[in-house]
């Protein structure tokens, strides 16, 4: 019935089950056309392109003038249909809305906690609205309120502490991707009607689920016919599925635009649509209603839309989280479950935005890569990174088994089957500072208070590697049991005052939910346990018989340098945290998993946690992620990946963050070299033995970065990878750009 | 048993020799150029002691990268020529398991191995310090006539080489030793390339740090134009 009513949308596509349920990966399998050539059939920017984004980035500058936000509209809690239809340029844009009806001007999401709201607003310069605070405050319970009734003492002197931080108590908590491309598909119209039968389907006796189920159901239905009306303020017809090319980009970014109207979530990612999109360019190209300037320019535009995506944020959120990030993922490349690649023009087209645009920190582009990715794409690739640093690689040979071919990266390295499996985002735990709990018997080393239950504080004269590791595993063991009950705590409330309608509504009735935990440290935890064990390492106590600093007498090894005797340190570490996480039940039955990944936290971390016992100074950044401590990597780039490489995904699902800065001369002499070299580093870390997960990657010298630290106004654009996102480097707080540029640059004399 | 000792590793070399390679820096060198980059390569009897199977037994750890490079394993120096024994035995074992191997050499030894430690490289990185023999004298502490003759061993034999050379103002930014080095070139069979290398002062913390006095010290390396130039002159009789 359906296929009748919607032949004019599918004319062209090979058939296949897509038509009879809802089934991306299968439309897409059938219908992609794979590319296996180089880059010298991309198109430059129109008149409109460029005439776009000399708007984009006057108001950029303006906002910049304007103290970081340009507008706010206070008085309006942001929903699906909260405000007008808004246009940069309504003759230019081939793709239009807004998040509000003003460019730049941002929109509140209270849902998640009126205070962060309001401190939001003050801290930029706008009054905080009277309604919407008695709204929120009297009548209407935020996320915020929620977990706080139910945090425990310890949780809040845990997150006081920061041996846990960085959760989602009062903010969004984000990592859900939508199924966005369903809409194009398939219109509004089947989603509800195929919503409404899975609704139908959960009737007789109601369990407690069965309950939630009904209800949520009723919200995504009522999300999806919103959507079809923020079509219309905008001239689309939703319902039906998209016809052509331009409409596929307009339907999708419409229902994207939807779930950034009702979700400030601190990842708000894309999926993996360049390939999906292909497939519309493609039929269009045949049928002469598109040409490759024209394809490129809807590519262009629909990037353009999400390269302004704007939240209101506290300046505290944004201390922990630089740069404004939104990570607005989008996966491309990787390889198909029928063994061609995913790779297709348009997967060029989209980091050809790189050229056209310039460099920008978002949309965060994400390349899957497998050693047998078609050659021409990988140089591309690798052409980009030398370029831009503005790309981001993640394994798709350990993936795929895993995920299969239509998964796509939440937020930085966060892999879920699209429309099949989300995630409840768990921010992380500061192992470093465990540490020092064990040393000093739960006593939190910077606040002298007891934090974790007290026990035998370690007193010997030279710490033994034997009683630590004894102790410490004591330690994790009250920490993952903490750690999980709290995000039980946070994503019980989550569901239920801040709920991802139209996100979820683009989901499987049934899907598949991880409780994605987390950790912080791992270098400084590894080089600290072979500082212990391989090195004479004497604790110095304050009055109280505090730990606070530590002698380290003699040579030890440190991960980064392919050196066993540490980093299988590392790598049990990253196992033995796991398996204590896996023992605690989990809401709503989440499979749980975790990841080493700091984002730009690593220096708020550091910040909290004392001197540890591997030398590194009270105060200092952690190395972000799983890199190795900063310039403690000595052997060489190719060095530091095997080490990297050799952290067990299997125990780090929710993936395992490296981030790289090379030096351009230290790929090679020419341009052809370099990018050879490149790709090889890229394949010698994916395809190799290890398998290494991901990788961002840094072409630059330092004294750019110090340039640009004196001269922001003469480096607008300047990107840089961090960790699992990029962000605009001038954006960043001095002390985060110290940090970046204090980072290894592998190949600097 | 055989051993040989290592100043350090690089895991990424991307410089000396084709794709990415593991790179064994040997301790020890007779020659004490003036503006020598890693002075403390020079003393001998110091350092790491290494077996030919394990220094080759770490470079294939990294097996996958230099695979997917078409890169290898390159012993640098210090001057690898020096612990002949060692290398040739390293060597062998490099090439038993498939790996490309490379030597990065100034050429100024002689060891009575060479024709076998020459059966197990695939290529020579070659460095020729001066042309001329006195300036050579004064610049290296040694003469260059050992280099040249090796020079010509290498063209004889068909070993592929990439030459090398440090321009260096006041010494070798020269046009009449720079046409002479060219017309050198211009007589070996079996250059690959030719590489000029501008002299820089990165090294100059080693020497501070060893407390040796540093002669060029009001040495400025030379502009782009004169490095290009100096190419054109090494180039201008490669046969190829």
């Amino acid at each position: 019935m359906l296929l009748e009513k919607t032949l004019p949308a599918w004319n062209g596509f090979t058939t296949g089950p897509w038509m009879e349920q809802i089934d991306l990966a299968d439309f897409i399998r059938r219908n992609r056309t794979e590319y296996t050539g180089d880059d010298q059939f991309l198109a430059g920017p129109t008149d409109a392109t460029e005439a776009l984004w000399q708007q984009i980035m006057s108001l950029t500058a303006e906002e910049r003038v304007r103290g970081g936000v340009y507008d706010v509209d206070a008085s309006t809690p942001s929903t699906i249909l909260s405000h007008e239809a808004g246009y940069l340029n309504r003759d230019l844009e081939k793709v239009v809305g807004l998040q509000t009806d003003v460019p730049f001007k941002r929109s509140i999401h209270p849902n998640g906690g009126i205070r962060m709201v309001n401190d939001a607003l003050e801290a930029y310069g706008f009054k905080p609205d009277d309604q919407v605070t008695k709204v929120f405050s009297e009548y209407r319970k935020t996320h915020n309120q929620g977990v706080f009734d139910a945090y425990t003492p310890e949780m809040r002197a845990a997150r006081k502490a920061g041996i846990i931080t960085g959760l989602p108590d009062a903010y969004g908590r984000g990592r859900i991707i939508g199924d966005y491309r369903r809409v194009a598909l398939y219109g509004t119209r089947y989603l509800i009607e195929s919503r409404k039968n899975d609704l139908d389907a959960r009737g007789g006796f109601l369990s407690e689920t069965d309950i939630r189920d009904r209800e949520e159901m009723n919200e995504q239905l009522r999300a999806l016919k919103e959507l079809e009306i923020l079509g219309q303020k905008y001239g689309c017809d939703l319902s039906r599925p998209a016809e052509n090319a331009q409409e596929a980009f307009q339907w999708v970014y419409l229902a994207y635009l939807a779930a950034i109207k009702e979700q400030n979530g601190a990842a708000m990612s894309l999926g993996r649509v360049s390939t999906f999109f292909d497939i519309y360019i493609e039929r269009d190209l045949e049928n002469g209603t598109l040409t490759e300037e024209t394809a490129q320019e809807l590519v262009d535009h629909f990037v353009m839309k999400l390269r302004i995506v704007k939240f209101l944020r506290t300046p505290d959120y944004n201390d922990l989280f630089s740069g404004d990030p939104t990570w607005v993922t989008e996966s491309i490349g990787g390889m198909s479950e029928d063994g061609r690649s995913n790779v297709t023009k348009s997967s060029f087209r989209f980091l050809h935005t790189l050229s056209n645009l310039g460099p920008a920190p978002e949309p965060n582009l994400t390349v899957l890569w497998s050693t047998k990715l078609p050659r021409g794409f990988k140089e591309f690739c690798a052409k980009m990174s030398i370029i831009s640093s503005s790309i981001q690689y993640e394994n798709d040979e350990l993936m795929l088994p895993i995920y299969g071919d239509d998964y796509g990266i939440a937020c930085c390295v966060s892999a879920m089957r699209i429309g099949k499996q989300m995630q409840f985002f768990g921010a992380r735990a500061n192992l470093a500072k465990a540490l020092l709990y064990t040393i000093n018997g739960g006593i939190d080393e910077k606040m002298k208070m007891q934090v974790a239950p007290k026990t035998e504080p370690i007193l010997d004269e030279v710490l033994d590697y034997e009683t630590v590791i004894a102790a410490f595993d004591k330690q994790l063991d009250w920490l993952a049991e903490l750690y999980v009950n709290t995000l039980n705590v946070i994503h019980f409330m989550h569901d239920k005052y801040s709920y991802e309608r139209i996100e979820m509504a683009l989901h499987d009735p049934e899907i598949l939910r991880t409780m994605a935990c987390g950790i912080a440290g791992l270098s400084v935890v590894a080089d600290s346990l072979s500082a212990i064990r391989y090195a004479k390492v004497t604790p110095i106590r304050d009055e109280d018989g505090i730990a606070v600093d530590f002698k380290i007498e003699g040579d030890f090894p440190k991960f980064g340098n392919n050196d066993d005797r540490v980093d299988s340190m590392a790598v049990d570490l990253v196992e033995l945290f796991m398996e204590k996480i896996r023992k605690h039940p989990t809401y709503r039955n989440s499979l749980p998993t975790q990841s080493v990944l700091t984002i730009t936290s690593n220096v708020v971390y550091g910040k909290k946690t004392g001197n540890t016992p591997d030398g590194r100074r009270a105060g200092e950044p952690f190395a972000p992620g799983a890199n190795p401590m900063h310039g403690r990597d000595t052997k060489g780039a190719v060095a530091a990946l095997t080490s990297v490489g050799k952290l067990p995904y299997e125990h780090a699902l929710d993936g395992i963050s490296y981030t790289f800065s090379i030096v351009p001369k230290a790929l090679g002499k020419d341009d052809q070299t370099r990018i050879s070299n490149a790709v090889a580093l890229l394949d010698g870390y994916m395809g190799g033995e290890n398998k290494g997960h991901h990788l961002n990657v840094n072409v630059f010298d330092r004294e750019t970065l110090m340039e640009a630290m004196d001269h922001p106004e003469l480096y607008p654009q300047l990107t840089i990878r961090v960790s699992g996102y990029a962000v605009n480097f001038i954006k960043l707080t001095r002390e985060q750009q110290i940090d970046v540029i204090n980072r290894t640059f592998h190949g600097s004399i | 048993m055989t051993y040989g000792m290592i100043h350090s590793t690089e895991s990424c070399g991307t410089v000396d020799g084709p794709g990415i390679r593991f790179i064994a820096f040997t301790q020890g060198c007779p020659l004490r150029c003036q503006y020598c980059h890693n002075a403390d390569t020079w003393e001998f009897g110091c350092g790491r002691r290494v077996t030919p199977e394990s220094i080759v037994s770490e470079a294939l750890g990294y097996r996958s990268f230099l695979d997917a490079s078409g890169g290898g394993i390159t012993f640098s120096g210090g001057e690898p020529l020096a612990q002949p024994e060692f290398l040739e035995a390293a060597l062998r074992e490099a090439k038993s398991h498939g790996l490309h191997t490379a030597i990065d050499t100034a050429g100024s030894v002689k060891p009575a191995n060479i024709e076998q430690i020459l059966e197990q490289t695939d290529l020579v990185l070659l460095d020729i310090k001066h042309i001329d023999d006195a300036a050579c004298r004064i610049l290296t502490g040694r003469s260059n006539k050992n280099t040249l003759e090796f020079a010509q061993l290498l063209s004889d034999r068909g070993i592929p080489v990439w030459i090398r050379h440090v321009l260096i103002p006041g010494i070798t930014l020269n046009e009449e030793f720079l046409r002479r080095t060219g017309e050198f070139i211009g007589t070996l069979k079996n250059v690959e390339r030719v590489e000029v290398l501008p002299y820089h002062q990165l090294g100059v913390y080693k020497w501070e740090a060893l407390g040796l006095e540093y002669a060029l010290k009001d040495v400025e390396p030379p502009t782009a134009e004169e490095t290009q130039w100096a190419e054109s002159l090494l180039n201008a009789h490669l046969v190829h």
